[in-house]
């Protein structure tokens, strides 16, 4: 147990109110978005501004208490999980201050408990675009977004977070502000420690302001959804639309369990026979827009489209992204517990993914429905299960490791979005070298030798 | 030792329902407390942990789960944005009545739910004094609000501004009224509810004239017995009951066709909450809750059925005429999903312009008793509120749930801005013949 007098000091330090120590409370903040066993922490902490942040991580160093900080929470691979034994969660969600937008050098300032999609809408009230758009944007953190590298809708067009990433200040385990990266395009000083700090989940550094660019928003676009009889002439069109130099800023993927998942939820007459179905979007100049959705209209129709419904007006566009938006929920309902991986193969290798995904299912008798970015070959296999039931979770765990295994097989990574975390730390020397791993720790040992930071998260077995 | 078995035998009949709760945190964008607290405990997903853990033993603390769970509004915009579909709402009830009947309850509530609520005529009786009294402790805080406030410091009201109690509550200035359907008119019960029986009395007066301009043959009963939101919202399950079946046997057999009432509280309970605790009672008593329940429209949505549809005129910024916002009740636009009736019956009003407040369906924060115990975060919620509707400009705001009144009146009142507060009926009745409206007067 934390003792009694190290409890007082926080109280001094943050304000009672926002020191919770009560059992009950703390089973709140035991679990995240990962299908996991829960770990209550022993203390949870609400700092309010990033001074207080500063002395919370050097009290945890001083007294070798492991600290989870925690956005909101949304994190599937079980990175926002604390420490088994004496775990403190620092909440973030109070430095939430958007410290500036500047219009004319394309970046922002903000505290890392700003929300996702609150910033996207403040840029664009500044006439600018923040692209990475999480499928958690409505309420995950930039901080949480930076630490784990999220991904979104855009990645082919528009990059992932790390892309976006100018400079990150941090607090090192002393409360030593680190600052990181610059607010210019271009920075050569130093190691490209901002980088570091990007998917670094927590376990390098606690963030106390992150640089974020803006690029110009889009003044146009167009989205089409567009139905193919199988996932191969699906997978086909998405190569030959990319091989004919049109990067659509979405191109998002639906295979045949999920169709008819969404079309017995939403009942919006979709094809329930389609073997794939694809929401392509383009963005741009108007007259770019016009000509790519001309071009991607005939490469489809060259493909064999069975269907292509294309957006004329704002009305329309939500109606063809309905499917992929209902994607999710859809399959949510079917069965109590929903596991969302995010293995990643080459684009090229999609169908062959597809395939092997379909073939774990049902050599281990499961239902899985499959979506995801097919632009950028971040899939995600969705294993619907009741974990309650024992013996069908050990088949699950089964083809978890198994869907590594082909994605693997296939040049692919075992995570495209959602981290490492607890969940796959095991299976990272699957893919990476036993020395990259070593390297890594080294890394970490060196910069907090008490091991207070995240640890169990991302670091190997 | 027994007693908890029988706690985590009642809990484990919600556990499918928890397992279908993915975590992924989706309610936190809607849920009006967490956006003023930021902690798990305040959110959907949060409780519904603490009652899984509480269920699977991983939580001994049935008093602290239960003291979470209450400090909800029950507003509902976490189930309707759950993206798997939790009865986020409905497994709150269940786990506070399951809860509620393991601990007992505080003798504080005994004497609220168990006598003061079960007998309407204790209650007739302290309401005339409550109202004979209340000018020795109040004084008038806003003249077009009608709202007074606490002349010293006083525990319960603190600076709460509020409506006075009418000195007789609406069915004792009527009494019973029984009067047949007139042609092409259907025989409706009147419910009230309790706030427009005792408070809002106008609301009543005006329901009953649209009611009877339309050809409707009103039923109302001799006395006024709470629809038990209360009680089970505070885990009083047995309480509940018996307030169900008194209004049970007070409407059946009267050859109603529709029961309305003015308040959305009421409706949903009625409609959604009595059906989905009838589950515990036996059949025959089931068939009679789910008869009442079909019967049940609100009164917005049973007015609005017979209107035309009006077009809608765009909303222009600077115009000559009152401007009129509208706020959407929880337990309206979320659990019954009715938002366009008490619109249309807005626009029907030719005397207003129109204009719509930023989300008009966020949550006020009063949530019932929630604002008894929680006064401060309600107030924080209900500000919020509070600068929407001043932002539209509006002179007038409506609603459709007296409970939403009594909270939008105090937060208005005190922003010191002069803003009307009104249910929807009220415009609409303005529009009726003069002599339609002085029928009751």
């Amino acid at each position: 147990m934390v003792n009694k007098s190290l409890i007082k000091k926080f109280e001094r330090l943050l304000g009672r109110e926002n020191v919770i120590c009560e059992e009950t409370d703390r089973h709140a903040y035991s679990f995240d978005s990962a299908v996991l066993d829960p770990v209550v922490p022993e203390l949870v902490l609400q700092p309010g501004n990033r001074d207080a942040l500063a002395d919370v991580v050097r009290l945890c160093n001083e007294n070798e208490l492991p600290l989870t900080v925690r956005g909101a929470g949304t994190n599937l691979s079980g990175g926002t999980l604390p420490a088994r034994e004496k775990g403190v969660v620092v909440l973030i969600n109070s430095l939430n201050r958007i410290l500036e937008i500047n219009t004319e050098d394309l970046y922002a300032r903000v505290e890392p408990g700003v929300i996702t999609s609150q910033f996207a809408q403040a840029a664009a009230e500044n006439g600018l675009f923040y692209p990475p758009d999480p499928g958690s944007q409505t309420v995950s953190t930039l901080g949480g977004n930076v630490a784990e590298n999220a991904g979104g809708l855009r990645g082919l067009k528009y990059g992932v977070t790390k892309d976006y990433v100018l400079g990150v200040d941090f607090y090192d385990v002393d409360g030593e502000l680190i600052r990181a990266g610059a607010r210019t395009v271009k920075c050569a000083t130093g190691l490209n420690l901002a980088q570091l700090m990007v998917g670094s989940e927590g376990t390098l550094g606690v963030f106390s302001e992150i640089v974020l660019k803006l690029v110009p928003p889009p003044a146009a676009q167009q989205a089409m959804l567009a139905v193919f009889d199988s996932v191969d002439r699906a997978s086909e069109t998405v190569s030959a639309i990319i091989a004919n130099k049109i990067l659509p800023c979405t191109l998002e993927f639906l295979d045949n369990f999920t169709i008819r998942a969404v079309e017995s939820f939403r009942g919006a007459g979709l094809p329930t026979e389609a073997g794939a179905l694809l929401l392509i979007e383009v963005d741009g100049h108007p007259a770019q827009v016009e000509e790519d959705a001309r071009r991607i209209r005939e490469i489809c129709q060259e493909m064999g489209v069975t269907e292509l419904k294309v957006s004329q007006s704002a009305e329309e566009k939500e109606s063809v992204w309905q499917a992929r938006r209902d994607a999710l929920p859809a399959l949510a309902r079917l069965k109590p517990t929903t596991v969302l991986e995010d293995a990643t193969v080459p684009r090229s290798k999609l169908p062959a993914m597809i395939r092997a995904i379909n073939d774990i299912a049902s050599r281990h008798n499961l239902t899985i429905g499959t979506f995801g970015h097919a632009g950028d070959g971040n899939l995600h296999p969705t294993i619907l299960t009741d974990k309650r039931d024992t013996e069908e979770f050990k088949r699950v765990e089964r083809a978890i490791e198994e869907i590594f295994d082909a994605a693997l097989a296939l040049d692919g990574t075992l995570s495209g979005e959602h981290g490492i975390g607890v969940a796959k730390s095991k299976f990272m020397e699957k893919e990476i070298t036993r020395g990259t791993i070593l390297y890594s720790q080294r890394l970490k040992q060196a910069v907090d030798p008490k091991g207070i930071l995240n640890p169990g998260k991302i670091m190997g077995a | 030792m027994a007693e908890l078995q029988r706690l985590l035998t009642l809990l484990s009949e919600l556990d499918d329902q928890l397992a279908g709760c993915m975590k992924c945190g989706m309610c936190q964008a809607v849920c009006p407390l967490y956006a003023e607290t930021g902690r798990e405990m305040d959110v959907a997903r949060g409780k519904l942990v603490l009652v899984e853990h509480l269920s699977s033993q991983l939580l001994n603390d049935p008093q602290g789960v239960q003291k979470r769970l209450e400090r909800c509004l029950l507003c509902g915009s976490c189930a309707k944005a759950c993206p798997s579909g939790v009865p986020v709402v409905d497994i709150f009830i269940k786990a506070r009545a399951i809860i509620g009947e393991y601990l007992g309850l505080s003798p504080t509530k005994k004497l609220i739910f168990r006598t003061l609520l079960q007998k309407p005529r204790l209650m007739d009786g302290m309401q005339r004094l409550a109202a004979a009294t209340q000018g020795l402790f109040s004084k008038q805080a806003d003249p077009i609000l009608g709202s007074s406030c606490a002349r010293l410091s006083a525990p319960v009201i603190r600076d709460r501004h509020f409506l006075p109690l009418a000195k007789t509550p609406l069915h004792r200035e009527l009494g019973e009224i029984d009067e047949p359907a007139g042609p092409g008119g259907s025989k409706v019960g009147f419910y009230p509810g309790c706030l427009v029986d005792k408070v809002f009395l106008d609301v009543g007066r005006d329901a009953l004239n649209l009611l009877r301009h339309r050809g409707h043959g009103i039923f109302l009963p001799g006395e006024q017995v709470c629809c038990g939101i209360p009680a089970l919202s505070s885990g009083d399950r047995q309480g509940f009951e018996r307030l169900v079946g008194r209004i049970l046997d007070q409407f059946e057999d009267t050859g109603i066709d529709y029961l309305i009432t003015p308040c959305a509280t009421c409706t949903a309970t009625i409609r959604t909450i009595w059906p989905l605790m009838a589950e515990y009672l036996p059949q025959p008593e089931q068939q009679r809750v789910q008869n009442l329940a079909d019967k049940t429209r609100d009164i917005t949505e049973f007015l609005a059925e017979g209107l035309e549809e009006l077009p809608r005129e765009p909303e222009s910024e600077s115009t000559d005429k009152p401007v009129i916002t509208y706020h959407d009740p929880c337990h309206l636009e979320k659990t019954l999903s009715i938002s366009q009736a008490p619109r249309r019956l807005l626009r029907a009003n030719p005397e207003y312009a129109f204009r719509e407040m930023s989300v008009p369906d966020r949550c006020c924060g009063m949530g019932g008793s929630f604002n008894l115990q929680h006064y401060d975060l309600s107030r924080q919620v209900g500000q919020k509120k509070a600068e929407d509707i001043l932002a539209t400009g509006a002179d007038t705001v409506a609603t459709a749930c007296p409970a939403c009144m009594i909270q939008l009146v105090d937060q208005l009142s005190h922003t010191g801005k002069s803003v009307r507060v009104v249910h929807a009926l009220q415009v609409y009745a303005e529009t009726l013949p003069q002599q339609s409206r002085k029928e009751q007067q």
